[in-house]
This record gives C-alpha cells, sequence and structure tokens, in this order.
C-alpha cells in the first residue's frame, strides 16, 4: 500500500503537525519508502496467532482505590506556557 | 596520582573506601574532563554545583561508614531521564525548558544508593534514532576515529551521549535507554557495555516515554563488572510502573567470575546475513570459541522470523509513540506556538517543536493506527511479533542458556552518512538488536574487537527472561578474552 498527498496531509491533520504544501511530496516519499518497507509482514502466515498485548506473562496489577496523591497544583502548572492561578490558558474554544 | 577518570568504577570504589581520593577529588576530575571535551557535545547539561554538593555529602557519608553500593560515582545521565529541578528535555524543543518537579524512579535509586549527577546527557530526540543526529542540541562526536582519519564518526544511538561520555572517560557510568538498540548500538560503537535488562526490570516512571511496550532503561559502563554494579541499583520493583516486575533483584556483581561451563549457547543461523561484512563474521567465530573454551556448548539455533522483526517494529514503536507523543500539545508544557484557535496551536506548536524524524514517526503511527489500516498494519505487526517471541522460546526450551550474535552490522560510521535519502538505511542498524525488544528479553553488548580501519566492534548476548546474571558472567569471559578498549584522546 501506498499513500497519496491527500491522505499525507489527512495524516498530518490526525497527528495534529502542520504540514505546508512544499512539504507534502517529500513527506509523501518518506512515509511510502516506510510502508514499502514493513510490506514483507504480508508474507508472515498470521492464520490463528493472538496478537501480542503483554511481553511478560503478567497480569495487570491493581492498587486499593484510595486517594494517594494530589495537593500539587503548583507542580502541576509549573512548566505551563501560560496559566492563570491554577488553570491552563488556552485560546478561545466555544463562540 | 594516576588519572582517576580512566578508574573503572568497581576501581573507583575501592579508591573511595580506602580512602586514597575523595568523591570530591573524582568528581572535580570528571567535571574538568567534561569541561575539555565540550567538542563532542556528549553533555546538553552539565551541572557541576549540584554534582559537587552531591559529592560532598557522599565524602560526610563515606567518613562515617554509611555510604550506598555507588557512594561518591560520579555519572551522567541520559535527558530522557526525569531530575528534580533539573532541565529535561528528551533532547526536543517541544520540550523546551521542562524543569521535572519529581524525579524519575531510576535515577532516584542511583542518588539513594550515593551516586553523584555530573549533568544530562545528549541522546536522539525522543529516543528515536541509531546516531544521535536527531538532537535538537546536535549530533554527538563519537571519541573513536578510523585510523588515520579525521572523520568524525557517530557514536550510535539514541544513547549517543551516554556511550561517547563513558568512553571519552567523562563520567564512570551512564543512565540508556533501550527501545530497538538504543543502548546496546552506541555501546558496540564506541567500545563500552551496556545491558537492556528484561521489559519490567527497572521502572520506566519518569522517563519520557517513546514505544511503552518497548522501552527499557539500563547502563552502559566501562566493564561488565561495572554494568552490574550500576543495573543493581537501577532495577527494582516501582508501584508507580505497572509493568514493572515485583521480582527481587539480585546481587548482579555476584555473576562475576561464575563458570560458564556446561552453558549451551546458541548460533542464530539467520543472524548469518548476506553481505554482512568479513569482519564482523570472524568476530562471531571467535566470540564462539571464546565461549568454548571457557567450557560452553556451541549449538545452531533457528529463530525463523528474524527478519519480520524489523519491519513489525517499525510498525508497532511509531503507533505507540504517536500516541504517547500526543501529550505534548502546547498546553500543559514546553513550547507553545501562537495560533487563532486551540487546532492551530496543536498543529503549530508541534510541526515547529518537533524534528523531521519524530514526525515522520508520529505520522507512520497515526496511519497504521487509523480506521480502516489498524487490521492491516498495528494487528498484524502484532501477531508477528508472537511469533517472534515463540522463537525465543523454542529454542530456550531446548535448553539453550544464552544467544550469541553481533551486535551490529557494520561499526561506527560518519555524521552524515546515512539516512539521509531513505530512512530505512538508517533503521537497518537495529537489525540484531531489536528482536530482544519485540520479545521483551534481556540483552548485553561487550567490547569484542575491532574492525581493520581501528574501530570497535561488539557482540550481543541474548538471556531468558530475569536471567541478566547469565549474561553478566558471560559478558565476562568475552571481556576477558578481547580485553578492553581506550580511545585515543583527540578532542
Amino acid at each position: 500500500m501506498s499513500v497519496d498527498a491527500t491522505t499525507v496531509r489527512r495524516i498530518a491533520h490526525l497527528a495534529r503537525i502542520a504540514v505546508s504544501e512544499d512539504e507534502v511530496p517529500h513527506l509523501q516519499g518518506e512515509l511510502n519508502a516506510m510502508l514499502a518497507f514493513v510490506e514483507q509482514l504480508s508474507e508472515v502466515n498470521v492464520e490463528g496467532v493472538e496478537p501480542m498485548t503483554s511481553v511478560t506473562p503478567m497480569q495487570m496489577k491493581k492498587r486499593q482505590d484510595v486517594v494517594d496523591d494530589g495537593g500539587i497544583a503548583d507542580d502541576i502548572v509549573a512548566n505551563a506556557p501560560a496559566t492563570e492561578g491554577h488553570f491552563f490558558l488556552v485560546p478561545k474554544v466555544v463562540e | 596520582m594516576t588519572d582517576l577518570t580512566s578508574l573503572t568504577l568497581a576501581e573507583a570504589r575501592k579508591g573511595l573506601a580506602d580512602k586514597t581520593f575523595t568523591s570530591l577529588e573524582l568528581t572535580d576530575a570528571h567535571l574538568s574532563a567534561i569541561e575539555q571535551a565540550r567538542l563532542l557535545n556528549a553533555f546538553v547539561l552539565e551541572t557541576p554545583d549540584r554534582a559537587r554538593a552531591m559529592a560532598r555529602e557522599a565524602d560526610a557519608k563515606l567518613a562515617r561508614g554509611e555510604a550506598g553500593p555507588l557512594a561518591g560515582i560520579p555519572l551522567g545521565i541520559k535527558d530522557l531521564f526525569a531530575t528534580k529541578g533539573v532541565r529535561t528535555t528528551a533532547c526536543s524543543k517541544i520540550l523546551g525548558n521542562f524543569v521535572p518537579t519529581y524525579e524519575s524512579t531510576v535515577t532516584s535509586q542511583l542518588w539513594r544508593d550515593g551516586a553523584v549527577m555530573l549533568g544530562k546527557l545528549n541522546n536522539d530526540e525522543f529516543a528515536m534514532g541509531s546516531a544521535n543526529e536527531t538532537s535538537c542540541f546536535g549530533p554527538v562526536g563519537n571519541p573513536w576515529r578510523r585510523e588515520g582519519s579525521n572523520t568524525t564518526l557517530v557514536p550510535g544511538g539514541s544513547s549517543g551521549g551516554s556511550a561517547s561520555a563513558v568512553a571519552a572517560l567523562l563520567c564512570m557510568g551512564a543512565t540508556a535507554t533501550d527501545t530497538g538498540g538504543s543502548i546496546r548500538q552506541p555501546a558496540a560503537f564506541t567500545a563500552t557495555v551496556g545491558i537492556k535488562p528484561t521489559y519490567g526490570r527497572c521502572s520506566r516512571w519518569g522517563i519520557v516515554a517513546f514505544a511503552s511496550s518497548l522501552d527499557q532503561a539500563g547502563p552502559i559502563a566501562r566493564s561488565v563488572r561495572d554494568a552490574a554494579m550500576l543495573l543493581r541499583s537501577m532495577a527494582g520493583h516501582d508501584p508507580k510502573d505497572t509493568t514493572s516486575a515485583d521480582i527481587a533483584v539480585p546481587d548482579y556483581e555476584a555473576a562475576i567470575g561464575k563458570s560458564v561451563k556446561g552453558m549451551k549457547i546458541g548460533i542464530p543461523k539467520e543472524y548469518r546475513l548476506d553481505g554482512m561484512p568479513a569482519e564482523i563474521e570472524k568476530l562471531w567465530s571467535e566470540g564462539a570459541a571464546w565461549l568454548r573454551s571457557a567450557g560452553a556448548e556451541l549449538v545452531e539455533v533457528s529463530l525463523p522470523h528474524t527478519k519480520y522483526a524489523l519491519p513489525a517494529y517499525y510498525i508497532v514503536a511509531p503507533a505507540e509513540a504517536s500516541s504517547n507523543l500526543a501529550r505534548y500539545d502546547g498546553v500543559r508544557y514546553g513550547l507553545r506556538e501562537s495560533a487563532k484557535n486551540i487546532i492551530e496551536l496543536y498543529e503549530n506548536t508541534r510541526a515547529s517543536g518537533f524534528g523531521a524524524e519524530v514526525r515522520r514517526r508520529v505520522m507512520i503511527g497515526t496511519y497504521v493506527l487509523s480506521a480502516g489500516y489498524y487490521d492491516a498494519y498495528y494487528l498484524r505487526a502484532q501477531k508477528v511479533r508472537t511469533l517472534i517471541k515463540k522463537d525465543f522460546e523454542d529454542c530456550f526450551a531446548k535448553g539453550v542458556d544464552a544467544i550469541l550474535t553481533p551486535a551490529t552490522p557494520s561499526a561506527a560510521f560518519g555524521i552524515g552518512e546515512k539516512g539521509g535519502a531513505d530512512p530505512v538505511e538508517m533503521y537497518l542498524n537495529d537489525i540484531f538488536t531489536v528482536t530482544v525488544n519485540m520479545a521483551g528479553l534481556p540483552g548485553i553488548a561487550v567490547p569484542s574487537g575491532k574492525d581493520a580501519q581501528g574501530l570497535p566492534l561488539g557482540l550481543q548476548l541474548i538471556g531468558r527472561p530475569f536471567e541478566e546474571e547469565t549474561l553478566f558472567s558471560l559478558g565476562e569471559v568475552i571481556e576477558q578474552a578481547a580485553g578492553r578498549f581506550t580511545p585515543a584522546r583527540w578532542w
């Protein structure tokens, strides 16, 4: 399978990465090189094979349903580019 | 006094215990070596004040006889590990001036045991790369050069700063991470020892995530024993990482010098590639001969799905990366580009904050997870991964204790030499190491010889899950036979 220019623009938008028109041909070439490389997986017989969900045979650990962290709002916003009090600031989302 | 930077970690530990020198002297020697080696670009942040304060504290503890196992030992930390109050960027512009308010579990355990932090080490952006060329701080120089040449070579990647700093005697050991070969490949390129432990052995908490089902932390060091000492402090169960294994950490150092007599070592025929340099083939046979003379039994084994590991990796890893890197949105931390609305804010921030390799992988990951393509790519790759793991399980079920392979398909290459036209050319560097991540197994790279141009080459040993001790025992046999390698100083 390979991707066309329209698909490249669609993927970029899904990935939330701005792509300018003159970058599209180059990206298309690189993505297609990667897709051509992974194409060889289609020759593997995977009939009846379970997809891997965990590389080590371990049970998902569960913890007590209790609050064991928190009260660190200052820490949470410490690195934010724009804040007001303990809130993150973003451009207006609701008109 | 002999040059303190040329000691191994084990030798330094003895010198500190015997009061031959202090941690402050040892730390100062390394800080001055770092200053003189800025040409290598191995450190992206030097923390001399913190280093000296930690060294003084270690000296006080040593004097009181309360010293931990790594007391006073100066280390470098890959910039992927969050360090409290010290800028951590994953060498990406998008993290900008991020200063964590918390410490990664692995580094906090090193400080618990008395180690000293010299600074943060360069790496490929978000650990995506095999040459340390994708870092926003620029490439790292390998302390090794071809004989009679002034060309600067890459140290490998993604832990290129870690490998370069350890090889150039700028730190006694370094933390590193390995998602497809990022500890073992740079170790092989710089004649250092690097071990990627079993998935779950080290906590991933506080390490910038790349591909969570593959990422593991491990040390890069100057000897097998040093690597064993570091891993003992780095490993261990952490409730904050649900995939961290609740298994006691053994004294890895005790495995050094243990007999390997009667161990069964597999030589996988699928790792014999067409067009593989004769030197690597020769090194591989030599390694087998060394293990045989130490009493191990060599057997040919088959890992039939080996060739599919790298293509499957280039679906699984970008898919997980696209999901992990969704958090870099210009809202909660790091870079923010201006925009009229929230979608543009995300798109502009991520376009200017991520480098080309990261953008490419996030996009491929987004594509293979998108509606209509998930089954064809991602699901198929995860099935192939099951088969790759089964190959190893079948092999271990036949009594094989460890598998011996070359660490890399070539020695180090020049900056800018690979991957310019086709990204896949660079990806092939990890052909021998990536299988190990796909199967969650431990793997160690040990310096084993040099090529005709005088560049170091390494061998890899792959072990059963949680049997890192076997790798340390076997690795030391190779180290004893091959000797240690130090680059001639040019920087």
